[in-house]
C-alpha cells in the first residue's frame, strides 16, 4: 500500500515531465553499468567462442613438406565440414540421437502433459505431495542420475536386469535404457510447468464447460491443453534442443557397458574428435553444425506453434 | 432437487476414476522416488552387500564406514570437491542472478542503445546448446592459456541468457513505471533505483532465477570435464564420474561413488523441499509471459 501514494502523484507529475522526455533519452552511466556485466559475458562466453570456433574450423593441422618443422595449420576452406558430414560414425551418431529424440520426447512430454492435467483436476487430493515427488529427480545431477540407473540395470545389483525380457545394458537395450533415464529426469520438472501454466485457465471458462455437459476428459483435451499450447511448445523447444546435446548419459554408461561407441551421439563425437583424436578443426566443425541443427530444428517448431495457433 | 439425483448416479465411476488418478499419480511418485530410496539404501552397505543383498533391502549398517572412506580416499580430495560445488553453484548462482536481474530490469524499464539488439542476441543465446558451446569455450580458453583453472569453469557458468529472459518478464510483470518514475524525481539515480526499489520487487522471480542456475551450475559436467585436469579443482560431478570410471577394475570404489553420489543429492533435494513455496510462485510468475 505504501508504494501506491507516491505512485499515483508521480503519475501526475509524469504528464509535465513529458515535456522534457528527450533530454532523459540520453543513456546515464548507471544503465550501462546494469547492463554491462551481461553484455560483457553474452560476448566473451557465447559470441566470441563461437566466432573462434568458425575460424578454427577452416584450419588443419598438417605437416610440413619435410615434417622439420613439425605440424603447421593449413588453411583449408570447408573441407572439415565435408569430412564430418561424409564420417559414417558421423552419420551413426545422428541416427542414435533421432531414435532418442522419436523416443523420448512424446513419452517424456506426454506424460508430464497427462500428470499434469490429473493433478489439475478437481478430485486430486495431496496435490503438493505428489507434484514434488515427481519433480525431485530434475534435483538430481545428470552424472549421478546415470550412475544410479546403471547399477539398478546391472546384474546381480539391480533388479531391472532380471524382470526386463532384454539386457538393459546389451547394445539393443542400451537405447531405451537411456530414454528411460532421460524421461526420469525431466518428466517432473515439464510437469509443474504445465501444471502451473494449467492454474491459470480462468475459472469461469471450465466452470461453464462443466454446466454444458463436458466430462473431465473433453475438459482436458478440448479446453485446457489448447489453452496452455504456448507452454507445451515452449517445453518441445527446449527439449528438441536439450535431446541433440545427448552426452552425459552415454559418456558415463560407457564406464559400466561396452555397448556405448566412444562416438554414439554427435556431442561424444566432437568430445572424441577434440580429445581423443585431437583434431580441433574437425571437432569445431562438428560442434558448429551441432549448434547450427539445433538452432534450425528450434525455428522449425517455433514456426510450427505459431501456424498452429493461426490456424485455429 | 432433481439434479442431485444424476450426480448420485455417477459416483460409483466417479469414485473408480477419482481411484485410478492417485494410481496413476502413485505409480509416477514410485518411478520417481525409487532409485532415490535406492541410493539411500545402497550408501548403507559394504561391498560384498551390495551385490548381494536384494536392491531395496538393508544389509549390515556400513554408511559410516562408508562414509569415512570416502573422506579418506586420496587425501581427502572428496572434501574438496564439496568446496568446489558449492564455490561454483554458490557463487555462480549469486552473481549470476543478480547479473540477469541487472540486465533484465534494463531490458524491461530503461532505454539504452542497442537494446533490441541485445535482447534478439539473448534470445538466440538461449537456444544454443551448452554442448555445442564447451568445446568453442575450451579452444578459446587454450588460446588465452587459462585452461584448469577455476575461472575456466567459473565464468561461462555465470552466463545465463533464458534468466535474463526470465528476469524481464518478471521486471515488466512486477515493476511498476511510475514507482520508477517517481524515484527518479526524488533524484535517486538509475543505480539506487534498481537495488533501493526494483530489485525488492523483483525478488521472488529471483529467487526462482538463483534457484535454477545453482541447480544447473551444481549438476553441470561438460564443461569442468574438457576444462579441468586437476583433480584439486573438480567438482563433485566430475571426480565421482573419474572413481565411476574405476569401479569395473576396483570394486572397492562402488560405495564411495555410491555414498559420495548421496552427498551430491542430498543438499539440492532439500534446498527444492524447503524453498517449495519459493520457486512454484517464480515459476507461476514466468510462465505466464
Amino acid at each position: 500500500m505504501t508504494v501506491l501514494a507516491p505512485a499515483d502523484s508521480a503519475r501526475e507529475t509524469a504528464g509535465t515531465a513529458a515535456t522534457r522526455a528527450p533530454r532523459r533519452r540520453r543513456t546515464s552511466p548507471a544503465t550501462l553499468l546494469l547492463v554491462a556485466p551481461f553484455a560483457l559475458l553474452l560476448t566473451g562466453t557465447v559470441l566470441v567462442p563461437i566466432g573462434y570456433a568458425l575460424y578454427l574450423s577452416l584450419f588443419t593441422e598438417r605437416l610440413s613438406g619435410l615434417g622439420f618443422e613439425g605440424p603447421r595449420d593449413v588453411f583449408v576452406w570447408l573441407e572439415n565440414y565435408g569430412e564430418v558430414l561424409t564420417d559414417a560414425a558421423f552419420h551413426d551418431s545422428v541416427l542414435n540421437v533421432a531414435a532418442y529424440a522419436l523416443l523420448h520426447i512424446p513419452l517424456m512430454l506426454g506424460g508430464a502433459l497427462l500428470l499434469a492435467l490429473l493433478l489439475d483436476g478437481a478430485t486430486v487430493r495431496l496435490r503438493q505431495v505428489w507434484s514434488l515427488a515427481v519433480f525431485l529427480p530434475y534435483a538430481v545431477p545428470g552424472v549421478i542420475a546415470v550412475l544410479i540407473w546403471t547399477y539398478l540395470y546391472s546384474p546381480n545389483i539391480g533388479p531391472l536386469n532380471d524382470v526386463l525380457p532384454w539386457d538393459p545394458l546389451g547394445s539393443a537395450g542400451v537405447l531405451p535404457s537411456i530414454v528411460n533415464m532421460a524421461t526420469w529426469q525431466w518428466m517432473g520438472y515439464n510437469m509443474i510447468i504445465f501444471y502451473t501454466a494449467l492454474r491459470t485457465v480462468p475459472r469461469e471458462v471450465l466452470e461453464s464447460a462443466r454446466v454444458d455437459g463436458a466430462g473431465p476428459v473433453r475438459t482436458a483435451l478440448g479446453i485446457k491443453v489448447p489453452m496452455i499450447r504456448p507452454t507445451v511448445f515452449v517445453a518441445l523447444i527446449f527439449t528438441v534442443i536439450g535431446s541433440l546435446q545427448l552426452f552425459t548419459e552415454p559418456l558415463v554408461m560407457r564406464n559400466f557397458t561396452g555397448s556405448v561407441t566412444s562416438t554414439w551421439t554427435p556431442s561424444l563425437y566432437v568430445y572424441e574428435a577434440a580429445f581423443i583424436s585431437n583434431d580441433y578443426g574437425r571437432a569445431a566443425a562438428a560442434s558448429l553444425l551441432l549448434a547450427v541443427a539445433s538452432a534450425l530444428l528450434s525455428a522449425l517448431v517455433m514456426r510450427l506453434s505459431t501456424r498452429s495457433g493461426r490456424s485455429r | 432437487m432433481s439434479s442431485t439425483s444424476p450426480t448420485r448416479g455417477a459416483s460409483p465411476s466417479r469414485w473408480m476414476s477419482r481411484g485410478a488418478v492417485h494410481a496413476l499419480l502413485g505409480i509416477a511418485a514410485l518411478y520417481s522416488v525409487l532409485p532415490l530410496i535406492w541410493l539411500l539404501t545402497s550408501a548403507t552397505k559394504s561391498v560384498g552387500d551390495f551385490s548381494t543383498t536384494g536392491a531395496f533391502e538393508l544389509g549390515d549398517w556400513n554408511l559410516w564406514t562408508n562414509l569415512g572412506d570416502l573422506f579418506a580416499e586420496e587425501d581427502g580430495v572428496f572434501l574438496s570437491w564439496i568446496r568446489n560445488s558449492l564455490l561454483y553453484a554458490g557463487l555462480g548462482s549469486v552473481l549470476g542472478a543478480l547479473i540477469c536481474a541487472a540486465c533484465g530490469y534494463a531490458i524491461a524499464k530503461l532505454d539504452f542503445p542497442g537494446r533490441r539488439a541485445l535482447f534478439a542476441v539473448t534470445l538466440a543465446g538461449v537456444l544454443v546448446p551448452t554442448t555445442a558451446l564447451a568445446l568453442p569455450l575450451y579452444l578459446l580458453a587454450s588460446e588465452l592459456r587459462v585452461v584448469n583453472t577455476f575461472w575456466a569453469v567459473f565464468i561461462p557458468l555465470l552466463t545465463n541468457p533464458f534468466g535474463v529472459y526470465l528476469a524481464r518478464a518478471y521486471a515488466e510483470a512486477a515493476v511498476p513505471d511510475e514507482v520508477l518514475e517517481a524515484a527518479r524525481m526524488d533524484g535517486s539515480n538509475e543505480l539506487r533505483t534498481f537495488f533501493t526499489i526494483a530489485l525488492p520487487m523483483m525478488r521472488p522471480g529471483v529467487v526462482t532465477i538463483l534457484l535454477f542456475q545453482f541447480v544447473g551450475i551444481w549438476n553441470n559436467f561438460f564443461l569442468p570435464l574438457v576444462m579441468l585436469t586437476d583433480p584439486d579443482l573438480f567438482p563433485m560431478t566430475l571426480g565421482l564420474f573419474q572413481w565411476s570410471a574405476r569401479v569395473s577394475q576396483f570394486p572397492q570404489y562402488t560405495p564411495l561413488v555410491v555414498a559420495g553420489s548421496l552427498l551430491a543429492v542430498v543438499p539440492l533435494l532439500l534446498a527444492f523441499v524447503v524453498l517449495q513455496r519459493q520457486w512454484r510462485s517464480g515459476l507461476a510468475a514466468g510462465s505466464v509471459k
